[in-house]
């Protein structure tokens, strides 16, 4: 093997993880001040110019904050666990494209760190990896509402899984791969979202879930559990928790981006011209951060506007709702791309939105009754 | 309840708060650079006050310290003369502290005070480092000599400055 290509795996290895770690610093400046003015404020504009550097102030107070460890925790485990958490959040864009290729010293630099041809199946099992870090961060600090924070949030994080992977499944059936590089390549016609609104909302919705984001941020509910699963952790370790929690938000909003939103492509109805990634490699990471950045926003306010949805509500929902509807909904979009290829009538195709969308109007409606029979049961 | 009512609601909701993002201007005051202005009847530092022509009025009475429930003031006070004057009248502070340590900005002083010498000023950016830099001392209090006008202590005519309380022109003032 050429030497070479470790050197370019070892940078894009590196300036993927500096990504990821500017973008967590600067996400939270970005949620704070997005919040702040959703709540009449104005947010953090000290440090700065319009409170830039913030971040950099919030960092250096967390690496010189006194780090406690309490007595009886145990401790491999109680050092292992923020790097249990936050090691799954860095590595798992690495399948994700960020964008086409560009020709360097006259080797073709493909934007991606690795390009799986089960990507996909990469994201499952790595995003399933971050709740060992939760729990055992919940376990080992022999602490009753570290360990209830820990297991909400992984008894949480399982069950909206299953949603989630079902929402993997409709965008690999759309792109008839598992490959990442060719999901978003598929969608160069038309967005994902276009042909299975309800698939990509979703995923949405199970993602939230699975980043422990309002309103399903039960692993954190202050109110009930002082601070959750992170409640005996303090300094530098707490930062790690931290990260590895806005690091997964970026991270989704990227895969959501791929799967559903077109990836770093271009809108599908500037195919063709002047702005198009084909013409241009460096439009491909410019629009994939456009995206993310609307995503989160999305995040943002949703963050800003709902209450946290109570526990059993919230696995009633995932289970009795959300789980059904998913399946559903692959059902529907298999179907339908089955009849268009086998009866070679693209109509099918666009019974796929219109059934989808039918089923989460049903949905809703058995929301309904659920919430209707609670209030009629209750005195 | 209709059946899309649990939907509706939750999109008024994230409606609402796009409004606000958009449109509400903030209600934060930038408070270094700009600052509200104080109530008429805000009790803030203090000022040890004078008259027009630049004499100081407090006449170190002490009613302020006795008045004062939190014993922050001490007043110690010593002889005019029409050579050295300070104040009109016999006497003048020549000590006078406010312990802010101690001071709960109740303006009993101001009420005791028989010549409005001390106010309670608007000012309430007070912080020090040291509890000895707490102990505002009467050069601090003492607000400057109106322009124009001579310092204190200074030289007067002879049997001018007889009085030590103004003469009440209005009774019911």
């Amino acid at each position: 093997m050429d030497w070479t290509i470790w050197v370019e795996w070892i940078v894009k290895g590196a300036v993927l993880c500096l990504i990821l770690l500017t973008g967590f610093a600067y996400l939270t400046l970005y949620e704070r001040r997005a919040l702040a003015r959703m709540q009449v404020r104005v947010g953090p504009n000290r440090a700065g110019y319009q409170g830039l550097l913030q971040p950099i102030a919030d960092a250096v107070k967390l690496i010189f904050k006194e780090e406690l460890t309490p007595a009886k925790v145990y401790k491999p485990i109680f050092f292992l666990a923020p790097i249990l958490t936050v090691v799954p959040s860095l590595v798992i864009a690495a399948v994700i494209p960020l964008g086409t290729s560009f020709n360097l010293f006259g080797r073709v630099i493909n934007l991606y760190v690795a390009n799986l041809n089960v990507g996909v199946l990469y994201l499952t099992s790595i995003a399933s990896i971050a709740v060992y870090g939760i729990v055992l961060a919940g376990w080992s600090s022999n602490n009753k509402y570290a360990m209830l924070g820990g297991i909400r949030s992984s008894a949480q994080m399982i069950s909206y899984e299953l949603t989630l992977g079902l929402a993997f499944a409709i965008a690999i059936v759309l792109g008839n791969s598992m490959n990442l590089a060719d999901i978003v390549a598929a969608q160069k016609n038309l967005w994902f979202v276009m042909i299975q609104p309800v698939g990509a909302l979703i995923f949405l919705i199970a993602v939230l879930a699975e980043v422990n984001r309002a309103p399903f941020d039960m692993p954190e509910a202050e109110q009930e559990l002082t601070a959750g699963y992170h409640a005996e952790y303090s300094g530098m370790k707490f930062a790690l928790f931290f990260m590895a929690e806005y690091q997964k938000m970026i991270v989704v909003c990227m895969i959501a981006a791929t799967l559903f939103f077109g990836g770093y492509r271009e809108f599908w109805f500037l195919k063709d011209t002047f702005f198009s990634v084909d013409r241009f490699w460096f439009l491909g990471p410019i629009y994939l951060l456009l995206k993310v950045v609307v995503l989160l926003f999305f995040m943002i306010w949703i963050r800003a506007t709902w209450p946290r949805i109570r526990y059993d509500r919230l696995m009633a929902f995932g289970w009795k709702i959300l789980l059904p509807l998913s399946l559903a909904v692959v059902f529907i979009t298999a179907t339908g791309i089955l009849l268009a290829q086998e009866l070679n009538n693209q109509l099918f195709l666009w019974g796929i939105p219109l059934l989808s969308i039918l089923c989460a109007l049903a949905a809703v409606v058995f929301i309904y009754r659920d919430l209707r029979r609670k209030s009629h049961g209750r005195v | 309840m209709g059946v899309f009512d649990p939907v509706i609601e939750l999109s008024r909701g994230l409606g609402e708060v796009l409004r606000t993002f958009l449109f509400e201007p903030t209600v934060t005051v930038q408070y270094p650079e700009e600052k509200r202005a104080v109530r008429p009847r805000f009790r803030g530092r203090h000022v040890l006050k004078r008259y027009e022509n630049g004499l100081e009025k407090c006449i170190g009475c002490s009613l302020c310290a006795a008045a004062c429930p939190s014993d922050a003031i001490f007043v110690e006070a010593s002889e005019n003369t029409d050579e050295k004057r300070f104040s009109p009248g016999q006497r003048y502070a020549s000590t006078y502290e406010i312990n802010m340590l101690r001071c709960i900005y109740c303006g009993f002083c101001e009420d005791a005070c028989p010549t409005e010498a001390i106010v309670l000023g608007d000012n309430y950016e007070l912080s020090f480092t040291d509890r000895r830099d707490a102990i505002y001392t009467k050069d601090f209090l003492l607000e400057p000599v109106p322009t124009g006008e001579l310092l204190t202590p200074r030289k007067v005519d002879v049997g001018v400055f007889t009085r030590s309380v103004p003469e009440m022109k209005d009774p019911t003032d």
